[in-house]
């Protein structure tokens, strides 16, 4: 089987994957969230339509979203040098790939939110509920769930992308399988890392389906 | 206890290069503790109505006054005041699905910034009221139409408004139901003294609870007055369809309309005497009776008969003068179709 070094490698290779995938996730929310919000909120039937912003964010979440993830990744590379002081290895990759997540995240929550019930909000309207208090009172609220199925979904992309930045030297079980598996030809390491990145996968998928599941209230 | 005027009040829509007028120079006074019904087919503006009391609909022309402030001169922070003081209920409940009862009970109360121990000992007194008590923790999603339609009247009354506004709320509820939540509603008017302004096409919503009434069409009131007085005589085609069922569904007027039909209406007090039996020995005539109901009308039992007079014109007239007299109000119905 395998040596030793092989092992303690692989076990390096799941961290830094998931150090990759879930910093990369959390940091893309922090953008996307508020991005998805305002997209949202600015639409033509929004809270608070808003032509020329929703039109900016609309553009820079297609442009954006319209280049592969992998040619983003090179393209960015002097960005992610002066970000990180380097570009290759582990916390260079989040660069890229939280610029790539952050627009489709920013379109998840959109979505998400555009699915809410118009007469819930109009309900809270006549409340008297001003439009901060309809987004955190009502619209997050009532697309908690849809939101936490999008975050799993972005999750599971996330893992992928992020094997993806192992052919320019991003670091975890992606550069592993890139380096020893497609370089040196050693096909078991290979089918290991492989094998490991299914595993995770379906980790993060059911997790986040079973989270979901228990927050929802609507067909309990 | 609040006055609502509506004065001058014209809604128009732009859609795709057209106008649509939703409403069309309206004039109401909803009076402070009153039961008001707006009635009118789909599409009559009474939805558009309605929105324009909170503002949720901004009027094109026209101003909407509460309690003699005009909500166009308001701010936004001040509309939004002013809205917590007018609860709405709707046709789709229109309740937090991802929240329990109480959290949607207490929703209003958060928005207005009350402390959550108060909300709470608040929302837990209404859901009392609507009798839901028991059902704090549970969800919309296992609750009934009727129960979440109490949810809503809990969660509408929860900052203690002067006004509640209705839009269709009892529309997707079975008769019962309809009739529990109509009586709440009278409950809470009696006991709080709040203006209640019914949105429905059913007639019957009226006549349980209303004490007066607006028929609305095409974006205008063609007739307004006491809820007895349009159900009795009926002014306007509007009016009468919407008394007598609409046209499409089984009327004997339409299958027997021979132009010689007449609606009466008769109360409790005239139902002592016997009009029609003794019409039919006076005149030695026979009356043909094709259609005989009685209503509660603001708890008031009032029937209602469509009579088939004979053809001679003289003949018809004289009877309807004699039952004119008898203090039953006879109106002829004429060939709407």
């Amino acid at each position: 089987m395998l040596e030793q070094k092989a092992i303690i490698m692989l076990l390096e290779g799941i961290r830094d994957t998931l150090y990759m995938t879930l910093v990369s996730t959390l940091i893309g929310y922090v953008i996307g969230l508020p991005m998805g919000i305002v997209l949202n909120l600015t639409r033509p039937d929004g809270l608070k339509p808003n032509r020329i912003i929703y039109r900016i964010l609309d553009f820079i979440c297609n442009i954006i979203r319209s280049v592969p993830f992998l040619i983003l990744l090179i393209l960015l590379i002097p960005f992610t040098r002066a970000v990180v002081g380097q570009s290759y290895g582990s916390s260079a990759t989040i660069v890229p790939l939280v610029i790539c997540a952050a627009p489709y995240i920013a379109r998840v929550v959109e979505a998400s939110l555009n699915e809410v019930d118009a007469g819930v909000i109009e309900a809270a309207k006549a409340m008297g509920a001003s439009n901060i208090q309809i987004i955190f009172r009502v619209l997050l609220v009532e697309a908690k769930t849809s939101l936490m199925a999008g975050a799993t979904i972005t999750t599971g992309i996330l893992l992928g992308y992020s094997a993806m930045s192992g052919t320019v030297g991003g670091g975890g079980l992606g550069d592993i399988a890139v380096r020893y598996g497609y370089y040196r030809w050693q096909t078991d390491i290979m089918i290991v890392t492989v094998v490991l990145l299914i595993v995770i996968f379906q980790i993060i998928q059911n997790l986040g389906s079973k989270i979901t599941a228990f927050f929802d209230h609507r067909k309990k | 206890m609040s006055e609502i005027k509506i004065r001058h009040l014209t809604k128009r829509f732009e859609a795709e290069g057209h106008t649509l007028t939703a409403l069309d120079d309206v004039n109401l006074t909803i009076g402070s503790g009153s039961i008001y019904g707006i009635i009118g087919m789909s599409g009559a503006g009474k939805s558009t109505l309605v929105r324009s009391i909170n503002y949720l609909e901004k009027p094109t022309e026209g101003s909407v006054f509460i309690d003699d402030t005009d909500l166009a001169e308001l701010s936004p922070k001040e509309l939004r005041k002013k809205r917590a003081n007018i609860g709405m209920i709707f046709q789709g409940f229109n309740l937090l699905e991802q929240k329990n009862v109480i959290d949607n009970v207490t929703l209003p109360l958060k928005i207005a910034g009350t402390s959550k121990k108060e909300a709470r000992e608040k929302a837990r007194a209404l859901l009392r009221t609507v009798g839901l008590e028991d059902k704090e923790r549970a969800y919309p999603s296992r609750l009934s139409g009727g129960q979440k339609q109490r949810v809503a009247i809990a969660r509408a009354l929860a900052t203690d408004p002067q006004i509640l506004l209705c839009d269709e709320a009892t529309s997707a509820l079975d008769p019962q139901t309809s009739k529990s939540i109509l009586d709440l509603l009278k409950e809470i008017n009696t006991r709080l003294g709040i203006t209640i302004v019914v949105i429905t096409h059913q007639m019957s919503v009226v006549t349980e609870i209303c004490d007066r009434v607006a028929i609305v069409e095409n974006g205008r009131i063609v007739e307004e007055g006491s809820v007895d007085e349009i159900f009795t005589s009926p002014k306007t085609d509007a009016a009468r369809e919407l008394i007598s069922g609409k046209k499409d569904s089984f009327s004997p007027v339409d299958r027997f309309d021979t132009g010689n039909v007449v609606r009466i209406v008769f109360s409790e007090n005239s139902a002592f005497e016997p009009v029609i039996a003794n019409t039919i020995l006076k005149f030695n005539t026979p009356i043909n009776i094709l259609k005989a109901d009685t209503r509660n009308v603001n708890g008031q039992a009032k029937g209602e008969m469509l009579l088939g007079l004979p053809e001679d014109e003289d003949l018809r007239i004289a009877i309807m003068e004699y039952i004119k007299e008898r203090g039953l109000s006879v109106t002829e119905v004429k060939d709407h179709a």
